[in-house]
């Protein structure tokens, strides 16, 4: 291999687009330096606080990323391994809220079940640095290693709960099934690699075109990749993890896998296979077609007989990942720009509910059956409200954020030919807001049970709750200014002929 | 003559293995070597077409593999000690608190 090492050279890097990586994952390192240094002299709210602001360096960061991609164009740097483009800005951005908004609904969950400590908002920063590196790879083998990144830290923050079986038992679920997928992914890597003969998918898109459409090792390639993509987010028939995990795992956890590795999840699967394997539409596009439907209804129906709000969440949660299939399906621009606003309408919704559930259920995060939320509106008028109000954004009620999402994925569909798929949605969409009405409705005719001790709202978890509402709000009456966001995150892999 | 086919044909076997075995036994222990397996047959397959594509991609990310293989077992590991702690000798049947 001597004379392949002579020929190798250092690529250009362009360390600007890199910079909001290193300031995540800098500042995962230097918290879990200072905090063993300092060690109980800094105050408690001190790791929740470095995170906040961490997340918010990563935002004021991308904003020098954004106007260099709007100068230049989407582009791409280190031997076109890592995209600079709209696309990825867009989901680092995304990744940064659902930390800060993590972080800020962990602070009080941590203190009250006594594992406070830096331990969670490292993991957590180690987490989205992973995903931020999903976002931006341009190569598989980069991909693969910012799933494992985002994917290993969860692993530890699912089982952090020590003194909860439950949350052990969840640990060790997503651990086999998730390594069980990765395997699978890596699997595909290979085989597209013997197929192509290269990993960058800039080259792979040059690459696919009709003549490999019938090539089985890259179609199985494919396959194995979907897999792997496709347990991340939670598309059935890769599903039967997401209740238990969602119900073991403590609840901020919880929030950040909704949002952030399932935005990092989708942001994988649209450069793979919109970007990578957009040439080869016409083969993969049935099986996403598939995906979606077994999503759409499994999340839907099984979600009705459910008693635990987790648990209830955590098929809501699929039916969604349903809905952002139906996008990824469309394979246009339309389609994708579609699941970007989805995606972070989503976030917001998914954090907020699980923020509430924080709040309500109480010491060991017991009391999270949907028994502890009746009579809320009687106990807590506001959170009730606020709770609603992301339910109905869930639920895809008008004047919401979610309205929007499931209106925009739906019109990607049908501009993209799949009349089948819509319709199929939309009828998703009128099941699936009776779960999310059975919720409301306990919250605001029931009696609260008499012996109920008040209920504790702390300042920050209340914080995000707020800002979650006023962004579905917000975006629900006027979703222009995301809308336009989510048009010109454009990507950098249409490279093959459409 | 040992063609390239071969190598492959071995790598989806052990594959298959890894997968079968984390399907069907039950100490967490043993579905983790099987995990390992799994990886390892995939970094054969990854040396297999380096070779016969004459490019150096393929050696390399065996080298990620194997970093990302070591730290996906300490994670592990680490599961399976807290969880022994509590319960010794748990099989992957003994948790089923979580259902529905």
């Amino acid at each position: 291999m001597l004379p392949l090492l002579a020929q190798a050279e250092i690529p250009d890097i362009a360390w600007l687009p890199l910079v909001p990586h290193m300031v995540m994952a800098g500042a995962a390192v230097l918290l879990l330096t200072i905090v063993s240094l300092a060690g109980g002299r800094l105050p408690k709210w001190f790791a929740s606080a470095w995170t906040t602001a961490a997340g918010l360096g990563v935002m004021a960061t991308a904003i020098p990323v954004w106007i260099r991609v709007w100068r230049r164009g989407p582009h791409s740097t280190i031997a076109d391994s890592i995209g600079v483009d709209g696309f990825s800005v867009f989901i680092i951005v995304l990744l940064a809220a659902t930390v800060i908004l993590t972080a800020l609904i962990a602070d009080g969950f941590l203190r009250r079940e006594g594992v406070d400590g830096p331990a969670f908002y490292v993991l957590l920063m180690f987490s989205a640095a992973g995903g931020m590196t999903m976002a931006v790879a341009d190569n598989l083998i980069v991909l693969f290693l910012g799933l494992e990144i985002l994917s290993l830290a969860v692993y530890v923050l699912v089982a952090m709960h020590l003194r909860r079986a439950e949350s052990q038992e969840a640990g060790i679920k997503y651990f086999v099934l998730g390594a069980f997928a990765s395997a699978f992914l890596l699997y595909g890597i290979a085989l597209v690699y013997g197929a192509t003969g290269s990993l960058n998918l800039y080259a792979i898109a040059g690459m696919v075109d009709d003549d490999l459409s019938d090539n089985g090792l890259l179609l199985a390639g494919m396959a194995m990749l979907l897999v792997g993509l496709g347990f991340k987010v939670a598309a059935v028939p890769f599903h039967a993890w997401t209740p238990d995990v969602y119900q073991g795992a403590p609840s901020p956890v919880v929030s950040y896998m909704a949002a952030g590795v399932k935005a990092a999840g989708f942001a994988a699967l649209l450069r793979v296979f919109v970007g990578g394997f957009g040439g080869l539409a016409g083969d993969w596009q049935p099986v996403v077609f598939g995906l979606a439907v077994a999503s759409l209804a499994v999340g839907s129906m099984l979600a009705i007989v459910q008693t635990d709000v987790k648990r209830i969440l955590a098929y809501s949660s699929i039916s969604h990942a349903g809905f952002i299939l139906v996008g990824v399906q469309a394979a246009t621009d339309d389609g994708v720009s579609s699941v970007l606003f989805y995606l972070a309408a989503y976030a917001a919704m998914a954090i907020g509910s699980f923020a509430v559930i924080t709040v309500v259920s109480g010491p060991g995060d017991e009391g999270a059956g949907i028994d502890g939320l009746r009579g809320l509106a009687a106990r807590r008028p506001l959170l009730a409200a606020a709770f609603t109000v992301l339910l109905l954004s869930q639920a895809g009620i008008p004047f919401t954020a979610g309205f929007w999402a499931k209106f925009e994925v739906i019109s990607a569909a049908v501009d993209a030919r799949s009349f089948w798929l819509a319709v199929i949605a939309m009828l998703a969409a009128v099941v699936a807001a009776f779960l999310y009405l059975r919720i409301v409705v306990a919250m605001f005719l029931d009696a609260p049970d008499a012996g109920a001790p008040r209920l504790r709202i702390p300042r920050s978890p209340a914080l995000a709750i707020a800002i979650v509402v006023l962004f579905t709000l917000a975006f629900g009456v006027y979703p222009e200014p995301l809308l336009n966001l989510a048009d010109d995150a454009l990507f950098n892999l249409w490279l093959t002929p459409r | 003559m040992v063609t390239a086919s071969w190598y492959l044909i071995l790598a989806a076997g052990l594959f298959t293995i890894g997968a079968v075995g984390l399907l069907v036994r039950r100490n967490p222990l043993i579905m983790f070597m099987c995990v390992e397996l799994m990886l390892n047959a995939v970094n054969l397959t990854f040396i297999t077409f380096g070779r016969e594509l004459g490019d150096i991609g393929g050696q390399v990310s065996v080298f990620f593999v194997l970093v990302v293989a070591a730290a996906e077992v300490v994670v592990g590991l680490a599961i399976v000690v807290a969880i022994n702690r509590r319960r010794p000798r748990a099989t992957a049947d003994d948790l089923s608190a979580l259902k529905g």
